[in-house]
């Protein structure tokens, strides 16, 4: 059973003057167990919207999403127990502390303050998170501290499956590095299933065991990053992802970003 | 966690506390506002029943029974305000954090994230209005004599539930838009203030703001707690209020419940759920 396939979804969004925007245009994958996913897209290209899609914040207009043969449309709650998501902003109250926070997030999912502590001291000591910080105000910590605890909060519902979008955008390279080691981590020891999006190449040739490429709401592409970087080759010279996802769309991410502002 | 398997009902109930307790630490972090907040609340209330002290002027025949009346009016009025005010200041609160998203992902059931909040609300409501009813004791001559302490309460925790389903409703307005659908929903709690009698009897009403407040809960609270207060009523003579106030709540919170689903579908539909702030 795959932990997470899409058939044919399609969603659009209405805009003031009428016009109508196609974030995500018939979009079909699957992410094995325990595979790790990336999604490189310049910003808009539909990556967030996919995310809430998943995480079943935006109704899709048409297609099918299952997670672990649940479909996620139909019976939310029961595929809500089985993820969590990392986002680009780590949104927390912000006044709270990280374990008034992280406390607070494993009581949705059923998880009592007694089970809750033990856990979350090990998921910071993992991520090298001092646990001292943790009694402060979130609004007191840099953004790459707010993001690990960003991450503790998902992992600490010990989600089968993991939505991170653009985890690392934004951070210092410090934080991106010690972000990236933990996703590793999670990974090996916690057996999940990863979907990645981001317009980090080196991010996702990494962390990934299969890439695709996604601009104007559609997957132009998803294979093992060589065979992708071959599919790209010119005159028998293999491309590096970058240069791979400039053949594929026309655009380097920072022009498709550009462009899409 | 993994492999920790707890009932359906146990599961929502960790959540309900989760709920119950967010909202203790947010108001516990803003102490000194929510102190800021009480002396405003509490300088109204005694505002308003200066109008009944002062009513004798105008040849009022009982300024102390009208100066009752009209505290128990302020009083009912901030709390119904406390649990409106919690349940979509909240709601604006995770729209701005952006926090909205990870609750509304969260396997507890919508049902639990309202009660969960609805619950604090009546907690933190009756806790202020106590406050605010021991301050403007110490300042008023009022008429509580033959005041039934137990069957106000009694009322007014019948009434919570109908006024936490209205609130529910009120709470829909800043999950469509945080920047303005907190003070829309100012227009519920104006409507339930025109027509309920908070400062007057109904009777002074136009006939179709009377048969407007037939179906408004704030109406059989005043009326509930006023006797009881007041008069002195007993259970039996507060059933009838405290009837049509069960028989509200059993209305209420199923019809909020069920609004708020709209909304949320809505919001789901259309992507409004993002982070606004």
């Amino acid at each position: 059973m795959k932990a997470l396939e899409l058939k044919n979804v399609d969603k659009s969004f209405k805009k003031r003057r009428g016009e109508v925007v196609r974030a995500l245009d018939g979009i079909s994958l699957s992410v094995g167990k325990g595979e790790v996913v990336g999604i490189l897209g310049p910003n808009g290209s539909g990556k967030s919207t996919l995310v809430r899609v998943l995480s079943t914040l935006v109704l899709p207009d048409a297609g099918e999403v299952e997670v672990f043969g649940v479909d996620a449309v139909r019976h939310p709650k029961q595929v809500q127990r089985m993820m969590n998501r990392v986002s680009v902003e780590a949104s927390f109250f912000k006044k709270l502390s990280a374990m008034e926070n992280l406390l607070y997030g494993s009581k949705l999912y059923g998880v009592t303050s007694r089970e809750a502590r033990p856990r979350i001291g090990e998921i910071l000591d993992n991520i090298g998170f001092d646990r001292k910080r943790a009694t402060e105000p979130m609004e007191h910590l840099s953004r790459g501290m707010q993001q690990k605890i960003a991450l503790a909060r998902a992992l600490l519902t010990s989600p089968v499956l993991m939505l991170l979008d653009e985890p690392t955008t934004g951070l210092d390279p410090r934080s991106k590095k010690d972000v990236q080691a933990f996703i590793r981590k999670i990974r090996t020891a916690h057996d999940s299933s990863i979907l990645l999006c981001t317009h980090d190449m080196g991010e996702a040739e990494e962390l990934c065991d299969r890439v695709g490429i996604m601009v104007d709401g559609k997957i132009l592409a998803l294979e093992k990053p060589d065979e992708l970087k071959r599919r790209y080759a010119t005159n028998g010279r293999v491309p590096d992802l970058e240069e791979t996802f400039m053949a594929a769309t026309g655009f380097s991410v920072e022009e498709a970003s550009a462009e899409k502002e | 966690m993994r492999g920790t398997v707890k009932p359906l009902w146990l599961t929502e109930m960790v959540a309900v506390w989760g709920y119950v307790q967010r909202n203790y630490f947010l108001t516990k972090r803003y102490f000194m506002w929510e102190v800021v907040w009480l002396v405003y609340v509490t300088m109204n209330a005694m505002a308003i029943t200066f109008i009944g002290a002062g009513a004798g002027e105008f040849g009022a025949r009982d300024a102390t029974e009208f100066m009752t009346f009209l505290l128990v009016g302020a009083l009912l009025w901030n709390y119904m305000s406390v649990l409106f005010d919690v349940l979509s200041e909240t709601v604006s609160w995770e729209r701005w954090e952006g926090t909205i998203e990870y609750t509304f992902m969260s396997p507890s059931s919508r049902v639990t994230h309202l009660l969960g909040m609805g619950f604090y609300a009546v907690v933190y409501g009756i806790l202020q209005t106590a406050l605010t009813l021991g301050v403007c004791y110490l300042f008023f001559d009022l008429d509580l004599s033959r005041a039934n302490y137990g069957g106000a309460l009694l009322v007014l925790a019948v009434a919570s539930v109908s006024l936490v389903g209205f609130g529910i409703v009120a709470a829909v307005l800043p999950l469509l838009s945080p920047e303005k659908g907190q003070q829309v929903s100012y227009i519920v709690s104006s409507v339930l203030l025109l027509v309920s009698g908070v400062y007057y009897e109904i009777g002074v009403l136009p006939g179709w703001m009377q048969a407007v407040a037939v179906f408004s809960p704030v109406t059989y609270a005043l009326e509930g707690t006023r006797d009881a207060l007041l008069e002195g009523a007993g259970l039996a003579e507060l059933w009838e209020s405290i009837r049509v106030l069960l028989v509200m709540g059993v209305v209420f919170v199923p019809l909020g419940i069920f609004i708020f689903h709209l909304g949320e579908r809505y919001a789901k539909r259309t992507g409004k759920l993002k982070r606004s702030g």
